[in-house]
């Protein structure tokens, strides 16, 4: 059997000039004379799955050209035996949308904001097809039903912003199915949705591809997600095809070191190991090449193993406590017209105690209010934004009830990492600026050459170069921006730090390394954690105790291992089933055609 | 990573040299002028900026036109490129002609004075030798006064383009600080200054300049004062957006967390972030109070009258224009032309060059 699409030793590479005007090629895909090749077979799912950087999206944008201008693509994509590489602008249009079809990553992005979902799913059909505009008004409610939109009829005029984020993913895919393509690229469809609604799409993608017989080329960071729903995989690393094969064989006996690496690097929810693998322990120094490894942990390189134990950390009750948190609200205002305003509740009656050297995981959904839930510890909403009330006793003072004048010196106690590392830098400042400012406010050193001294300390200890004080953000991946914002809250010598959803950006390699960053500093430093995720297999391997939220509410609040065992809240149990865990039970993946 | 020092051996980066300042600062603006060079209309537009800054320099400083008001040639005299120079001879020639055919014919029988003609003669020549001899043709030709028009232009961009900078410079600073705290604050801050921006520019412009004229009186520090006061309103709103826009992102919220105050956050942290947009801003409101002083002038409301600028000239030229005597219109024109159309594309390349998402 011919696959539908075979890709034979494919290069991409990128023009870039530099800021002194030369001009040079920078490989995305392929290195050196080594090009990638796979195949997709007719209904079959095939994911391409590696870390950022590792080429495996402009790959699949190669196969439908739509890299930008510099894009330099060599090699053969043959479809049904006809080289897409060859073939003209017009047959590229035609076969986009109508036999190739994609979905991509932001869903909200990737829609017209000012087109109705209806006319968006019609625009395909009118253009490929040549339905009248009845015809495809009538056929994109059927699509809008086939794809689990309720009541789909209402639905086609909606505008995407009424939409929620999975709704929104859903419009993309049944947008993408319009006109019955044969290869459907999809690429991190899931990565920017909630763990429920990334099972509900996973599901969905899953069902139409066996219904419809239709060949997926799925592209993900996650090996856990990519296990249930593809019958292949790629795995690539470095523009360069590390393994393939089939899931199978893949997760039982992985024959690369990196797929082993990218196996075992992901927190499970089955095993609570003292630190995660991370792939540079797996991967001894290969070949440094042009991407800047993360650099690991510090002395991660001699804890090979999972389960070495060197300093065994102590959670016990007997810790002092830090933060003790009763009957926590916060509301904001939402206008009604022109004066009536009404409340929306956003964190209601939160309750929990924090001990020194502790994590406390925060689980919920987005919207679940948990992040607000975080910044509302730090005081970081506007006081006309609306009512606060509780009671937040931080070594005994009253954090609500605190003068503003007092309030700086708060601050310097609990500190705060954000989720974005791309955002929560200053991109005008330096490392170096952005690490001494905090002191400088807070008047911890005595002169500016102190201040840099203690800056230069912390970003060794966060398992970067000196070197770096000098470099500005963009200079940085995203993990090592993310060590710098720790670095940076970590100036304050703070006893507190809120850490909202602050690795849930970062590729899971990077992530391992960042938690196990995190874990080394906890126990160094005894930092008590507030841990906001909706991961709850980082949750796991991170915190003490759980709290999960829902609606502003705490529906559950219990030791991590008796909640995972055996949850109470129906909410609970819907949040541990979301999570992916390959293919040891994979209910998505479809019988593997015969 | 077995090259990394580990937790206890942070005494040793102590010992590591303290960093050169210079190196730290440099980096976003050294970036931004290494893009700039790329670009090629950039830099030729800025060099004629430049070539200007210092024509006005020397005209500042009395090297260069500094006896603009003089009489230097005959009222109107033409260009010598365009046919002042063959004017010069026929006038020449006509007057050396009269001179002759006078001298020929005996008129005195006719003419009882006819006599004292030629000692009449000699003490006007020489009462005129005492004065000036004016040209016949200039350069660039003369106004009705005899003025040399290219000092005029030389002179009248001085005022014109010091008119416009110092006017951007008062307008950028009312409309980026209003504009930064009504961004920032927002809330009944922000109304309150919103309210004064709609009132102000519910008015149509030119009845506040007409209002602004009519209190202060005219002179160069009044129409900065005039189109400072009323064009800052594009600023205001641009800083405003971006100010808004940067509060809410997440490197000013991670500030607020570190405990830098509200100023702090304002200035240090949004404001090199959005400092692009002001300056190009600043630079296209130059060239547009540039032409806003030329109307002004045209009007009668610019610069006092004994100084000069492009728009007295171009008011002075619509008469002279009736009797073919082009050449003033056209040397304010090419003195404008050739400047704002430099500044508006040096502006142009420098916000390509300052873009903060251009950089990566």
């Amino acid at each position: 059997m011919t696959p539908l699409l075979k890709v034979q030793d494919l290069h991409v590479a990128f023009r870039l000039h530099d800021e002194r005007g030369r001009s040079r090629h920078v490989e995305a895909v392929g290195r050196g004379t080594q090009g990638i090749s796979f195949e997709v077979p007719a209904n079959t799912t095939v994911a391409l799955v590696g870390e950022s950087g590792s080429g495996k999206s402009v790959s699949a944008m190669a196969l439908v050209q739509l890299l930008p201008r510099n894009a330099e693509c060599a090699g053969r994509v043959l479809w049904n035996g006809e080289d897409l590489l060859q073939a003209s602008r017009a047959r590229m249009q035609r076969l986009r949308g109508h036999e190739i079809a994609c979905v991509f990553q932001d869903p909200m992005s990737s829609l017209n904001p000012v087109l109705s979902v209806g006319e968006q799913i019609a625009e395909p059909l009118r253009k490929h097809l040549g339905l009248s505009r009845a015809a495809a008004r009538s056929r994109a409610e059927e699509l809008l039903a086939e794809v689990g939109i309720p009541e789909p009829r209402r639905r086609l005029d909606a505008w995407p912003h009424q939409l929620s984020g999975g709704q929104q993913q859903r419009v993309m895919i049944a947008m993408a199915l319009a006109c019955e393509p044969r290869l459907l690229i999809a690429d991190e469809p899931t990565t920017a949705l909630d763990v429920t609604i990334q099972r509900q799409i996973l599901e969905l993608l899953a069902r139409v591809q066996a219904q419809r017989g239709l060949a997926m080329l799925f592209i993900s960071h996650d090996l856990a997600v990519v296990g249930e729903v593809a019958q292949q995989i790629v795995v690539m690393r470095q523009g360069t095809v590390r393994e393939r094969g089939s899931v199978a064989e893949l997760f039982d006996a992985p024959k690369d070191a990196y797929t082993k690496a990218l196996l075992a690097c992901r927190p499970r929810l089955d095993d609570k190991p003292r630190r995660l693998t991370v792939i540079d322990d797996v991967l001894v120094v290969e070949a440094p090449g042009d991407v800047a490894p993360e650099a690991g942990a510090a002395g991660a390189a001699t804890v090979r193993n999972v389960d070495v134990d060197l300093n065994p950390r102590r959670a016990d009750d007997d810790d002092p406590v830090v933060l003790q948190v009763d009957g926590l609200s916060k509301s904001f205002w939402l206008r009604r017209g022109l004066f009536a305003r009404s409340e929306f509740k956003a964190v209601q009656d939160v309750r929990f105690t924090l001990r020194r050297g502790h994590t406390l995981g925060v689980v919920g959904e987005s919207g679940s209010g948990k992040t607000t839930m975080g910044l509302t510890l730090l005081r970081l909403h506007d006081a006309a934004s609306g009512p606060l009330s509780g009671r937040v006793l931080f070594h005994g003072h009253d954090l609500l009830a605190l003068a503003p004048a007092d309030r700086l010196a708060m601050r310097r106690r609990i500190q705060i990492v954000f989720q974005n590392p791309y955002e929560a830098l200053n991109p005008r400042f330096t490392i170096g600026q952005a690490l001494v400012e905090p002191m400088t406010i807070h008047g911890i050193g005595v002169d500016a050459p102190a201040r840099e001294r203690k800056a230069r300390d912390w970003l060794v200890r966060v398992g970067l170069d000196a070197e770096a004080m000098h470099k500005y953000p963009h200079e940085f991946s995203g993990g090592q921006r993310q060590r710098i914002a720790i670095a940076r809250s970590l100036t304050l010598s703070p006893d507190v730090l809120v850490l909202d959803e602050a690795v849930a950006t970062l590729d899971v390699s990077v992530q391992a390394q960042v938690l196990n960053l995190l874990k080394d500093l906890q126990d160094e430093l005894g930092l008590a954690y507030i841990f906001i995720s909706h991961d709850l297999a980082v949750v796991r391997f991170m915190a003490d105790d759980v709290m999960v939220m829902k609606d502003g509410r705490v529906v559950e609040h219990r030791r991590t291992d008796a909640l995972l065992a055996h949850p109470q809240d129906d909410y609970t149990r819907r949040l541990i089933s979301a999570v992916t865990r390959g293919p040891a039970n994979a209910p998505l993946r479809a019988a593997a055609p015969a | 990573m077995a090259d990394l020092p580990d937790f206890a051996s942070t005494s040793l980066i102590s010992t590591l040299p303290e960093p050169v300042p210079a190196r730290r600062a440099a980096g976003v603006w050294r970036s931004a002028w290494r893009r700039f060079r790329r670009d090629g209309v950039g830099m030729v537009s800025l060099a004629v900026v430049v070539a200007y800054a210092l024509l006005i320099a020397c005209t500042g400083s009395g090297l260069v036109a500094r006896g603009w008001q003089d009489e230097v040639g005959q009222p109107d005299a033409p260009p010598s490129f365009a046919g002042g120079a063959a004017r010069a001879a026929t006038v020449a020639a006509s007057a050396a002609a009269a001179a002759s055919a006078r001298a020929e014919v005996d008129i005195s029988d006719v003419d009882p004075l006819a006599p004292r003609y030629q000692e009449w003669d000699a003490r006007a020549a020489q009462y005129q030798a005492q004065a000036r001899p004016v040209a016949a043709t200039l350069p660039f030709g003369a106004d009705r006064l005899g003025r040399d028009v290219l000092s005029k232009a030389l002179k009248g961009t001085q005022i014109s383009v010091s008119v416009g900078v110092l006017a951007a410079i008062v307008a950028t600073l009312i409309g980026a600080s209003l504009g930064a705290v009504a961004g920032f604050f927002g809330g009944h801050v922000g109304d309150l200054v919103e309210w004064v921006y709609n009132v102000l520019t519910a008015v149509p412009e030119i009845l506040l300049f007409f209002a602004f004229a009519a209190v202060f009186g005219r002179g160069i520090s009044t129409l900065v004062l005039i189109l400072g006061l009323t064009g800052w309103t594009g600023q205001y709103r641009q800083v405003r957006a971006e100010f808004i826009k940067h509060s809410r992102r997440e490197y000013v919220r991670a500030a607020e967390a570190i405990g830098a105050s509200a100023g702090a956050r304002m200035f240090r942290h949004i404001l090199p972030n959005v400092s692009h947009v002001i300056l190009v801003r600043m630079s296209l409101m130059v060239v547009g109070f540039i032409k806003a002083e030329v109307i002004l002038s045209y009007l009668g409301l610019g610069v006092a009258t004994d100084q000069v600028s492009w728009g007295t000239m171009l008011a002075e030229s619509q008469s002279e224009l009736i009797l073919g005597h082009w050449w003033q219109l056209a040397a304010a024109t090419i003195a404008m032309a050739v400047f704002v159309t430099a500044f508006s594309l040096m502006a142009d390349a420098w916000r390509d060059a300052l873009d903060p998402r251009l950089q990566k």
